[in-house]
C-alpha cells in the first residue's frame, strides 16, 4: 500500500474518485484501453476503484491494424486475465481502402484509423463518457484540458468555452448525442507512472524493455520492422539494435530509441537523465505546436 | 546514464523512488494582472527546475523568434501559454496545471488569467489550490486587479499568500519600493483572514530571489519563493475534523456485497466505529472498510473507500456518513456566496440544477441579498449577478441536501449551479450557513383537499399554459375554449398577461429579472387554482424555457400542459391587433418580445397549435378533444 499522505496516493484517490463518479453519473461510459503504461496504470486504477466489484463498464481498443505484435498480444492476455469486458474497434471502411502510414503519411493515416475509428465506435455504441489516459503533462494544449472535457453531438472539444471545474464537483451533464471525455490521469506526470508501476508492480508490454530487436533506420527514426507490411526502400536494411520505446502506437510511426535499459529501475533512471520529452517518439507532434491543439478540435484525443 | 553500471544505478533509483514516495504536494495558483509576469515565473520554476527537455527548448527557441516579447532572449512566457489563440494574442485564456517538483516537494501550479473577464477560471485555479502566489507589477504596485484576485482566494478559502514583487529589476532593486507595496497589500489583505502572507522581491525573467537567493536585493532577508513554497506549512490541523463521507456510488455485484463508495471529505473512520446516515438520522456500525483496492482497518481524509456498514439500511448517492457526535447540516435552504461564471446573468426565481460532490438537485436562489464589489468589498443592493460578479443569496432546494460551512469544510460546504438548458456550468456556491426558516415551515395539513375540491366539480384540476407570440391568437383561443368548458359544465377560470399585469404583477416592468418575477407569481396564483379544483387557462406570452419549466416543475407534469400557440412572427405583425408592433419596431417600446427580446420555441410543448390558416374555433375544439381524450373533462 502507498504511504499515507503521499502524493501518489493522492493521486491515486483522485483517479478512483473520477472512475466512480462517472460510474454513477453516465448511463453509457467506456474506457479507451489503448495498451500503453498510462493504458496500464489507467486499468489497475479502475480495477481498485471498484473492487471486490468488476469495472461495470467496458473497455475498447481502437485498434488502426498496425500496432506492434506485441501489443496486441498483451492486451488479449489481459482481458483474459483479469475479465474485463474488451471491444475492439477497427475503421473498416479505412481497411477497404488500404489505408496505411506508408503510402499514406502518418496525418492521414492516424486521422482516418484512429481520430475516425475512434468517433464511429462511439457512435456505434452510443457511449456517453470516455476515459482517455491523456496527462496535463505531456503538451501544453493539454494543459488547459478539463478532467471532465466536454464533447458536442460531432465529438468536437472547443478550448475556449470549456466548463470551469471546482473543487471535486464535475458537470456530468449532457445532451442529446453529446459526450465527455474523462482523464483520471490529469494530474499525473511521466515519473509518476513509471514510479507507480514499479511500487504496484503492474504488467506492460515488454516493448518498454530494451532488447535486441531488427530496427531499420528511415528518416531519422529507427522503425522496428515489425511485419512484412513494412518494405524496405532501397539502401535500407534491418539491423538488430539494443532498443526499447518510450511510447507505444503504430509500430511505423513509433520511433525507438537506443537503450539498454531492461529493468524499470534503469528506464526510470534513463527517464530522469532524458534530454528529449516523451511524445518527441511520436511523430504526430512533430509537425508544428499547435497541431496536437487542432487534432484535439478534432477529436483526437 | 543508459550506459552505466544498471546494478548500482537500480539501487539509487530505489532510493530515490522511497524519497519521491514520501514528498507531499503542494496545490498553488498564481494570479495577478496581465503583464505582471505569471506566466515566465512559472516558465522560470520550471527552467530552474529542471522540467524542460531539449526538445520543448528548441521549440521555445524557435517560438520565441516567432512570438516572443523578449528580443533575443529566450522568452520562458512561451513554455506555458498553451493554446494558439492566445498566444496569437499574447494573453493567457485559461486555467491551465503545470507540474514540477524538487527533491522537498512535488507542486502543482494552477496558472490562471488576469484579465477581468476571467474571473471564473481563477476561481477555478483557487478551489483546489492551498496558496496563491500574487504577483504585482513592482512599477505600478497593488491594483485594483490585485485586490480582486486576493479577495478570490479568500472567498475559495485559500489561506496562505505570497505577495510576489515582480520585475524589482525595473524598479533598480530598491526597498522603498518594495516596502511600499507590502504595506499596501497588507492593509487591505488583513481583513481577508490569511494565515500567512509572505512578501518576496523578485524579477521572473532574471531569475532573482525566485530559486536562488539574489545579490542585487541584499536589503532581503527572507526566503526565496521556491525555498517558502518547499516548507510553508498548510494542514492546519485537519486531523481532528469530524468524519464525513459524501456517499458517490452504491456498489452491489451481487447479493452478499454492498458497499458505499466515496472519498472521505474530513475525518478518519476505523472499522467498528458508529456512523450516522446524514438524511435520516438512522445509525449504524461500519464492519469492513476497503481502502484503494484493499482491506484496511482505517481510512482518513483523502482516502477513496468503500465502506460495508453492519445494517440494511436506505443510503444512496448524494447522501452523506458522518460522526454521530459531530453532525453536518440537513436544510433545504441555505444563504451562500456565489461567484457567477455564465454570460445569462443569475436571476432570482430561476431554476437551477444545484449539485455538491456527490448530491444534485433543483435549486432556486430565492433571495439575491447583496453584489460584492470586489474592489472596494462594499455590499451593493442588486438585481442580477453578471458573470464574473459575486453576491451573497439565499438558496432553497427541492429537497434537504446534506453539507458544513464552507469555512469549515471546503469539501462539503461547496456546490456548482449548472443551467438547465445549457447544462453549462453557470456558477459556483460556498456555503456560508443554513437558514432557519427552512426547519420552521411546515405545511397545514388540510382536510379538505384538492381532490375533495375537484371531485365535486367532476373533472380534473389542470392548468393550461398559453405560451406564444403578441398576437399570436392566445386570448382569442382561451376565451372560446373557456365557452365550450362551460357551457358543457366545467369549472374554469382564466389568467391573461395584460390583466395581470394591471393588478397583481402592477409593480413588474419588461426586464428579464421582472419577467422572470412576472412568471413566477402567475405560476404561484395557478397553483392555488388548481389547489381549488379548476380548469386554469393561463395566457402569457412567457418567451423563457427556463420559466416555463419553471411552473411545469411547481405543478408536476400532470397539472400542467403547455399549449404553443403558434403563430409566425411575420404574421403577428401583420396583425398587430393592439398596434404594439409598429410601435416597438418603431423604438419606442423596449424588451419587445420577438422585436429586441428572444422568444425561445417550447422544445416539447404538450400541445402544438400552428395557428396558420385555421380559424381559432377549429383550435379550440382540437384543445378540446385533447383534454378530453386524457380525462381533464
Ligand atoms: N524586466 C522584467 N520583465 C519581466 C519580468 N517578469 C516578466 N517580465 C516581462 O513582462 C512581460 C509579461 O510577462 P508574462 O509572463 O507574459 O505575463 P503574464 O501575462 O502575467 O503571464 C513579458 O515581456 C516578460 O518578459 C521581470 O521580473 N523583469
Amino acid at each position: 500500500m502507498l504511504a499515507s499522505g503521499s502524493h501518489l496516493r493522492r493521486l491515486e484517490a483522485e483517479a478512483i474518485h473520477i472512475f466512480r463518479e462517472v460510474a454513477a453519473s453516465f448511463s453509457k461510459p467506456v474506457m479507451l484501453y489503448s495498451i500503453g503504461k498510462d493504458s496500464s496504470v489507467m486499468l489497475r486504477l479502475a480495477m481498485k476503484a471498484f473492487h471486490p466489484a468488476k469495472p461495470p463498464f467496458p473497455f475498447l481498443h481502437v485498434d488502426t491494424t498496425w500496432k506492434f505484435r506485441e501489443m496486441i498480444e498483451f492486451r488479449d492476455r489481459m482481458a483474459a486475465e483479469l475479465g474485463f469486458d474488451l471491444l475492439v474497434h477497427i475503421n473498416e471502411d479505412g481497411v477497404r481502402d488500404g489505408i496505411n502510414p506508408f503510402d499514406h503519411g502518418s496525418n492521414t493515416h492516424t486521422h482516418i484509423m484512429k481520430t475516425v475509428a475512434l468517433r464511429q465506435a462511439l457512435d456505434k455504441y452510443g457511449f456517453d463518457a470516455a476515459f482517455g489516459g491523456a496527462r496535463r503533462d505531456e503538451e501544453k494544449s493539454r494543459a488547459k484540458e478539463r478532467i471532465f472535457s466536454f464533447r458536442d453531438a460531432n465529438h468536437g472539444w472547443d478550448p475556449k468555452n470549456q466548463r470551469p471545474e471546482m473543487w471535486k464537483i464535475y458537470n456530468t451533464r449532457v445532451g442529446a448525442g453529446e459526450s465527455i471525455r474523462v482523464f483520471p490521469l490529469s494530474n499525473w506526470t511521466e515519473l509518476d507512472i513509471w514510479q507507480y508501476i514499479m511500487l504496484e508492480d503492474i504488467p506492460i508490454v515488454p516493448l518498454y524493455f530494451a532488447e535486441k530487436r531488427p530496427v531499420v533506420e528511415r528518416d531519422g527514426m529507427l522503425v522496428l520492422k515489425d511485419d512484412d507490411r513494412m518494405q524496405l526502400r532501397d539502401g535500407e536494411k534491418a539491423v538488430e539494435r539494443m532498443v526499447r520505446f518510450r511510447t507505444l502506437g503504430c509500430y511505423p510511426l513509433t520511433g525507438a530509441i537506443e537503450s539498454g535499459a531492461n529493468t524499470l529501475e534503469a528506464i526510470v533512471s534513463e527517464m530522469l537523465t532524458a534530454r528529449t520529452s516523451e511524445r518527441q517518439g511520436r511523430l504526430i507532434d512533430r509537425d508544428e505546436a499547435g497541431s496536437m491543439e487542432k487534432k484535439k478540435r478534432e477529436g483526437y484525443f | 546514464m543508459a550506459h552505466r553500471d544498471i546494478k548500482t544505478a537500480g539501487e539509487d533509483i530505489r532510493r530515490f523512488l522511497a524519497e519521491q514516495e514520501e514528498k507531499t504536494t503542494l496545490r498553488f495558483l498564481t494570479c495577478g494582472s496581465v503583464d505582471d509576469g505569471k506566466s515566465t515565473l512559472i516558465g522560470r520554476l520550471l527552467y530552474d527546475t529542471k522540467l524542460i527537455f531539449e526538445d520543448q527548448l528548441s521549440q521555445l527557441e524557435s517560438d520565441s523568434r516567432k512570438h516572443g516579447t523578449t528580443g533575443d532572449e529566450i522568452d520562458l512566457a512561451l513554455l506555458v501559454d498553451g493554446l494558439e489563440a492566445e498566444r496569437e494574442q499574447g494573453i493567457t485564456i485559461d486555467v491551465a496545471y503545470r507540474f514540477f517538483a524538487t527533491p522537498a516537494r512535488r507542486f502543482i501550479v494552477a496558472d490562471t488569467p488576469g484579465h477581468e473577464q476571467y474571473t471564473r477560471n481563477m476561481a477555478t485555479g483557487a478551489s483546489t489550490a492551498e496558496l496563491a502566489v500574487v504577483l504585482v507589477d513592482a512599477r505600478q504596485g497593488v491594483l485594483q486587479q490585485t485586490r480582486r484576485h486576493s479577495y478570490i482566494a479568500s472567498l475559495l478559502g485559500i489561506r496562505h499568500v505570497v505577495l510576489a514583487v515582480n520585475k524589482i529589476d525595473l524598479v533598480d532593486f530598491s526597498r522603498q519600493r518594495f516596502e511600499e507595496i507590502e504595506s499596501a497589500y497588507r492593509e487591505f489583505a488583513d481583513g481577508l483572514g490569511f494565515e500567512t502572507i509572505v512578501a518576496i522581491p523578485l524579477s521572473a525573467r532574471h531569475g532573482d530571489n525566485v530559486t536562488s537567493r539574489s545579490a542585487r536585493t541584499d536589503w532581503y532577508n527572507g526566503p526565496t519563493l521556491l525555498a517558502h513554497l518547499e516548507t510553508v506549512d498548510v494542514s492546519h490541523g485537519d486531523d481532528d475534523q469530524p468524519f464525513r463521507l459524501p456517499v458517490q456510488y452504491v456498489s452491489r455485484p451481487n447479493a452478499d456485497f454492498r458497499g458505499f463508495s466515496g472519498t472521505i471529505a474530513s475525518g478518519a473512520v476505523t472499522k467498528g466505529d458508529k456512523v450516522v446516515v446524514a438524511k435520516s438520522g438512522k445509525q449504524t456500525g461500519i464492519s469492513r472498510i476497503i481502502a484503494h483496492g484493499e482491506e484496511a482497518d482505517q481510512a482518513e481524509a483523502g482516502d477513496a473507500v468503500i465502506l460495508v456498514l453492519d445494517d440494511e439500511i436506505e443510503v444512496s448517492r448524494g447522501n452523506m456518513l458522518v460522526a454521530p457526535e459531530h453532525r453536518p447540516h440537513v436544510a433545504d435552504q441555505f444563504m451562500a456566496n456565489i461567484v457567477w461564471f455564465d454570460e445569462h446573468a443569475l436571476l432570482p426565481g430561476r431554476s437551477y440544477r444545484l449539485r455538491t460532490e456527490c448530491d444534485q438537485i433543483n435549486a432556486t436562489v430565492t433571495d439575491l441579498k447583496f453584489r460584492i464589489d470586489v474592489n472596494t468589498f462594499a455590499h451593493d443592493a442588486a438585481k442580477s449577478l453578471e458573470m464574473n460578479e459575486i453576491g451573497v443569496c439565499n438558496i432553497s432546494t427541492q429537497a434537504p441536501v446534506v453539507f458544513d460551512e464552507y469555512g469549515a469544510n471546503r469539501a462539503t460546504g461547496a456546490f456548482i449551479l449548472i443551467d438547465r438548458i445549457t447544462n453549462v456550468t453557470a456558477g459556483a456556491g460556498m456555503i456560508q450557513h443554513p437558514l432557519r426558516r427552512a426547519s420552521n415551515v411546515h405545511w397545514q395539513a388540510l382536510d379538505v383537499d384538492k381532490d375533495a375540491r375537484s371531485e365535486i366539480k367532476h373533472q380534473k384540476p389542470v392548468v393550461l399554459w398559453f405560451t406564444g407570440l403578441s398576437g399570436s391568437g392566445k386570448s382569442t383561443i382561451a376565451n372560446l375554449l373557456e365557452k365550450k368548458l362551460h357551457v358543457s359544465g366545467r369549472h374554469t377560470t382564466i389568467l391573461d398577461g395584460d390583466n395581470v399585469r394591471h393588478g397583481l404583477n402592477r409593480d413588474l416592468g419588461f426586464t428579464e429579472e421582472d419577467r422572470v418575477e412576472n412568471i413566477r407569481r402567475v405560476g404561484e396564483v395557478s397553483k392555488l387554482m388548481v389547489e381549488a379544483g379548476l380548469i386554469a387557462i393561463v395566457s402569457f406570452i412567457s418567451p423563457f424555457r427556463a420559466e416555463r419549466r419553471m411552473v411545469r416543475e411547481m405543478l408536476g407534469d400532470n397539472e400542467f400542459v403547455e399549449v404553443f400557440v403558434d403563430t409566425p412572427f411575420e404574421e403577428c405583425v401583420r396583425r398587430d391587433p393592439k398596434g404594439l408592433y409598429a410601435r416597438a419596431l418603431k423604438g419606442e417600446i423596449r424588451n419587445f418580445t420577438g422585436v429586441d427580446s428572444p422568444y425561445e420555441i417550447p422544445e416539447r410543448a404538450d400541445v402544438h397549435l400552428k395557428t396558420a390558416n385555421r380559424p381559432p374555433e377549429d383550435l379550440a375544439d382540437e384543445l378540446e378533444q385533447w383534454l378530453k381524450q386524457r380525462g381533464y373533462c
